[in-house]
């Protein structure tokens, strides 16, 4: 991991959604930044212009009401395009257009418990198998019902590996309290809610080692809750999967 | 109700009071002990920030060994801090002193009433408080410590924890009895005890937003106590409202039937809480009001729409609180609805901020201790209300929730927003109810460090928060891109301590200022509003005689006029 | 410190708003009850719904019993029938009239929580009760967690309304005799919460009981 890359603002972007997201975070800090040093070089002119000095009175009534009405509309009619234009387009994208089943992604399942992150994938036939609450263990982490077949080959890890250039879709779920599911350099957030199985999508574009936090207090150890994530090639990764699947032994 | 009172004895006239005013002074100095004890909470909890795993200068060997372990803070501890000092300053702090001290103290006098419409209910109110604050404070010396789930109690965890988040419950729910009889109070006082003449459209700006403020206490803490009432009934007599099927915890299965939800405690939870951060606010704006428009010597600019925002910005307040939960797997249509109202929501607030900085053109401006605040609330809360714009639509605040954005984010309208118009109001009122005046000098320092510290304690925060570092962790530097940032983190902290030291000039002024002979006059600042028409301080009834208003509450440099305030209570030729 | 001060409008009506401040207020005060209520309606509704409809009882599956619910809403409507009554008679001067129906209040009143109490001794004694961990529960729910806690939060309503009547009978009468209109408002206030507790139940029952 190279520590340098990291700073006093946004980490390095390596998610396909990033730029959008960064797009959107550093345009609206420029509408803020224009509107503040507005105001501000208004509010200092005004102090020095109109301290109370000998000779000078205020005024009763000094502007009418039009100069404000603009900056009211204005500050509207620019909330509203960032929202109807970016905000909202953006959020639906990450939201809503999960990959396709032709597009090959790789499906993870995600399970946060107090205090680590676990990664659930599937066996060599590609298949999930089922699980349940009662089912989760010392043994069994993932909470897989061994009756299933699909199951016996699973394997669960502490770190989470994923080819560059490739979407995945991970589906979060949480054994105990409310976990949150944090990537800073993929620039997503999904809360883990006990009872709910959320999935998010996202997909990296380039290689590297990085770090995945919990952003919702969950207790005790909630501050070093933290996983590894790889991101590499994906014959690398294909390697990693084949040698994990056959540590299995089966 | 008559009352005819034959000298009181101390317990009735100081503790037992059913007048306003001393009332007021009480929830004031209740309200900021209890500010000092949660400023010290965060002042043990910035050391481990700085300096994570080492022992705690001073205090260190003073505390026990749940909460430290030779001396450095343990992780338990350190959750704990995190939770009592968002709820000690948010409900035993900042809404006890803009509500019950100023509220209770200003607006009777404001309206030109003798009292309120209930002096006994507000006893209790007060009352009420005190036991509440008290069941807080007293958790912290359970075996298991205080609530330790954050301010936020978001179930499951605080289903899961231990006695002190009971305590929580119960104190939010004298707190909150406190707070819905209050604002009954402040409701019908405001509406019915008007002087003759005081009309709506001349009521003081403060009075609205102490009337919109009491709206939104009575109609959304309800909300909270019924989240409460679930969450004891989840603790206490195994139910599930907030727990689902299934939990597995510490590697056993949790013994619940299941079945609930834990976004709804959410929904319930935040239903209150976002006109809670309104009720943070608006009296601060309405003291900032006060003050600028009695140091610029004229009216404030657009008065009107500034009164229509805040009613349209209470009445938006209920639409908006789920852009809390925008990361709990929400669906894009509910979250567009919410991204919509939090957008219109700006609206008013940018009005009332811009009103108050136009207030400041073609205006003869002093610049008194209180107007510095009020000035300085100006741009504070600008960035306050402006961070909150990236954190108010989805997309960015994928990257921005619960990371140190936030914390400075809210942390810049509350503290030099909120707690800056408090001073304001402390500096200014002064000399009316207690007959003498604060020392300028000490005013200034006070002022300007506080300034000074105040931005090195949250601006930090903003860039802490754009590196990616998330909220309550009890080591920082666990993660790489934090590390990288903790510079940041110790910038913070050092600031914090230096904003302690900040405060002892305006302690000092405090004591200091009441061992001084001389009278304030009856109106030191040449202001217009009905407050200043009492005799200094003002006696039980306040008013000599009963208040007439024959104008608006900013006539300031009326064209023509004698002097260049024209008050609401003097009858003038007209 | 000793001065006189009047506070107006504790018994005549404002010109602006047509009440006292007392009625002002406890209309208010329901406002925020109104909220409370609702959002432990609003709680049960997601829940409900949350849960499916096949996992949920109904009110007879749960094995509440209808006539004695229905029994108790006969109850509490005349309790506010009375409650008018013991205000009318105020109003008509007469005092004997208005101890009667106040005290039928405060009996009926007390005796919906009587029969309250028999509902869920009969749950409990089938180790029916609020969830899981007390003795020997059988097929606890959150079904039951629900009845339990908002009937419990409604007969707590209840019995802080029937303590009010009952001191307002016993010793805040002696306001009669010095103070008559103050001393209406005040039966008239309490009656207002009353009505209040009761369209409650009214909504409860059919909720619970019913659907």
């Amino acid at each position: 991991m190279n520590e340098s890359q990291y700073g006093w603002w946004l980490p390095p972007n390596v998610s396909a959604h990033g730029d959008d997201i960064d797009l959107m975070i550093n345009l609206i800090h420029w509408f803020m930044l224009a509107l503040f040093v507005g105001w501000s070089i208004f509010i200092v002119f005004c102090l020095v212009r109109f301290r109370q000095r000998p000779g000078h009175a205020a005024v009763y009534e000094p502007i009418e009401a039009r100069f404000n009405r603009w900056l009211e509309v204005g500050v509207a009619v620019a909330e509203a395009a960032v929202l109807i234009a970016f905000a909202m387009p953006v959020w639906a994208k990450v939201k809503n257009e999960f990959p396709a089943t032709n597009t090959n992604p790789v499906i993870v399942r995600v399970i946060g418990e107090q205090f680590k992150w676990l990664f659930h994938y599937p066996g060599k036939d590609g298949k999930f198998g089922k699980t349940a609450a009662e089912y989760y263990a010392d043994d069994n982490p993932a909470g897989l019902d061994f009756d299933d077949d699909d199951g016996i080959d699973d394997i669960t890890v502490r770190g989470l590996h994923i080819p560059v250039g490739k979407p995945v879709i991970a589906r979060l779920v949480s054994k105990d309290v409310i976990h949150s599911f944090k990537i800073p350099v993929m620039r997503i957030t999904q809360d883990v809610v006990p009872g709910m199985e959320i999935p998010i999508w996202f997909e990296a574009r380039s290689t590297g080692e990085f770090q995945i936090g919990c952003a919702q207090l969950c207790g005790l150890g909630h501050y070093e809750m933290k996983a590894k994530l790889t991101i590499e090639s994906p014959k690398e990764f294909q390697r990693w999967l084949d040698e994990e699947h056959s540590a299995l032994g089966l | 109700m008559s009352e005819a009172h034959a000298e009181l004895g101390f317990l009735r006239k100081y503790v037992f009071s059913t007048d306003h005013k001393v009332i007021g002074i009480q929830y004031g100095i209740t309200a900021l002990v209890f500010l000092f004890f949660g400023f010290c909470l965060m002042m043990m909890m910035r050391w481990q920030l700085a300096y994570p795993g080492e022992p705690i200068p001073l205090v260190g060997g003073l505390l026990g060994e749940t909460m430290v372990d030779r001396g450095a803070m343990l992780p338990n501890f350190y959750n704990q801090l995190g939770a009592m000092h968002g709820t000690i300053m948010v409900f035993m702090g900042i809404v006890p002193l803009a509500v019950g001290a100023f509220g209770n103290y200003i607006v009777p006098l404001q309206i030109g009433a003798p009292d309120m419409a209930f002096p006994r209910l507000n006893m209790a109110s007060y009352q009420a408080f005190v036991i509440g604050g008290l069941v807080m404070l007293v958790s912290f010396l359970l075996p298991g410590g205080a609530a330790s789930s954050g301010w936020t109690s978001y179930a499951p965890l605080a289903v899961f924890a231990t006695s002190g988040q009971t305590f929580w419950l119960l104190g939010m729910l004298f707190l909150i009895a406190s707070s819905l009889l209050g604002g009954i109070n402040f409701i019908v006082t405001i509406i019915h005890l008007r002087a003759e003449g005081l009309t709506f459209f001349r009521l003081p700006f403060f009075v609205w937003s102490q009337l919109v403020t009491a709206f939104l206490l009575v109609l959304a803490f309800p909300a909270l106590q019924a989240a409460a009432i679930l969450q004891a009934m989840d603790r206490l007599a195994g139910t599930s409202f907030f727990l689902p099927s299934g939990l597995v915890v510490g590697g056993s299965a949790v013994a619940a039937a299941g079945g609930g939800s834990p976004l709804l405690w959410q929904h319930l939870f935040w239903f209150l809480a976002h006109p809670e951060v309104y009720v943070l606010i608006l009296p601060g704006m309405g003291i900032v009001a006060e003050v600028i428009a009695v140091n610029t010597r004229k009216p404030l600019w657009g008065y009107k729409p500034m009164v229509y925002s805040l009613l349209f910005l209470g009445f938006l307040s209920f639409g908006v609180w789920a852009h809390h939960m925008y990361m709990t797997g929400m669906g894009t249509t509910m979250s567009t609805f919410f991204q919509i109202t939090t957008m219109i929501i700006s609206i008013p607030s940018v009005i009332i901020l811009t009103c108050l900085v136009i207030s400041l053109w073609g205006a003869s401006i002093r610049f008194p201790v209180p107007m510095l605040f009020a000035l300085a609330f100006l741009p504070m809360f600008g960035i306050g209300g402006l961070t909150g714009l990236p954190l108010g639509l989805a997309a960015p605040d994928a990257f921005l929730h619960d990371s140190y954005y936030v914390i400075g984010h809210f942390h810049y309208v509350v503290a030099p927003g909120t707690i800056f118009a408090m001073f304001a109001g402390i500096y200014h009122w002064w000399p009316k109810a207690t007959g003498r005046h604060m020392n300028e000098t000490l005013g200034r320092i006070h002022f300007w460090f506080s300034f000074l510290f105040m931005n090195g304690i949250f601006m930090p925060m903003m860039f802490e928060g754009m590196a990616g570092v998330s909220r309550r962790l009890f080591d920082p530097t666990i993660y790489t891109h934090a590390e990288a940032a903790h510079g940041l983190t110790i910038m913070t902290s050092w600031s914090a301590w230096g904003l302690a030291l900040a405060q002892i000039p305006f302690v000092i002024n405090f004591f200091w200022s009441m061992r001084k002979e001389e009278r304030a006059e009856e109106n030191p600042w040449q202001a217009t509003t009905l407050e200043w028409a009492t005799p200094t301080p003002p006696p039980h009834g306040n008013f000599v005689e009963t208040p007439v208003v024959y104008r608006g509450p900013y006539e300031y440099s009326v064209p023509g006029a004698e002097r260049d305030f024209s008050p609401q209570f003097v009858k003038q030729g007209v | 410190m000793s001065s006189t001060i009047v506070i107006p409008y504790q018994a005549e009506a404002h010109p602006l708003t047509g009440v006292t401040s007392g009625k002002l207020g406890i209309w208010i005060f329901l406002a925020s009850e109104i909220m409370l209520f609702g959002a432990l309606f609003s709680s049960y509704v997601l829940l409900r719904v949350g849960t499916g409809a096949e996992f949920w009882p109904s009110g007879v599956e749960a094995g509440l019993n209808v006539p004695i619910g229905t029994m108790n809403t006969l109850i509490l409507i005349t309790s506010s029938v009375t409650m008018v009554m013991s205000w009318a008679s105020l109003k008509m001067d007469k005092l004997g009239a208005f101890k009667l129906y106040l005290g039928a209040t405060i009996g009926l009143g007390s005796l919906f929580l009587v029969v309250k109490a028999f509902e869920y001794n009969a749950k409990f004694s089938h180790h029916i009760y609020p969830a899981v961990g007390w003795p020997e529960a059988t097929d606890p729910s959150t079904f039951f967690g629900l009845y339990f806690t908002l009937t419990g939060l409604h007969a707590l309503h209840i019995l802080l309304g029937v303590l009010v009547n009952l001191w307002l009978l016993v010793w805040g009468v002696e306001l009669w005799k010095t103070e008559r209109v103050r001393f209406e408002g005040r039966i008239e206030i309490s009656g207002l919460y009353w009505h209040f507790v009761d369209l409650v139940w009214i909504f409860l029952f059919p909720v619970l009981y019913l659907l």
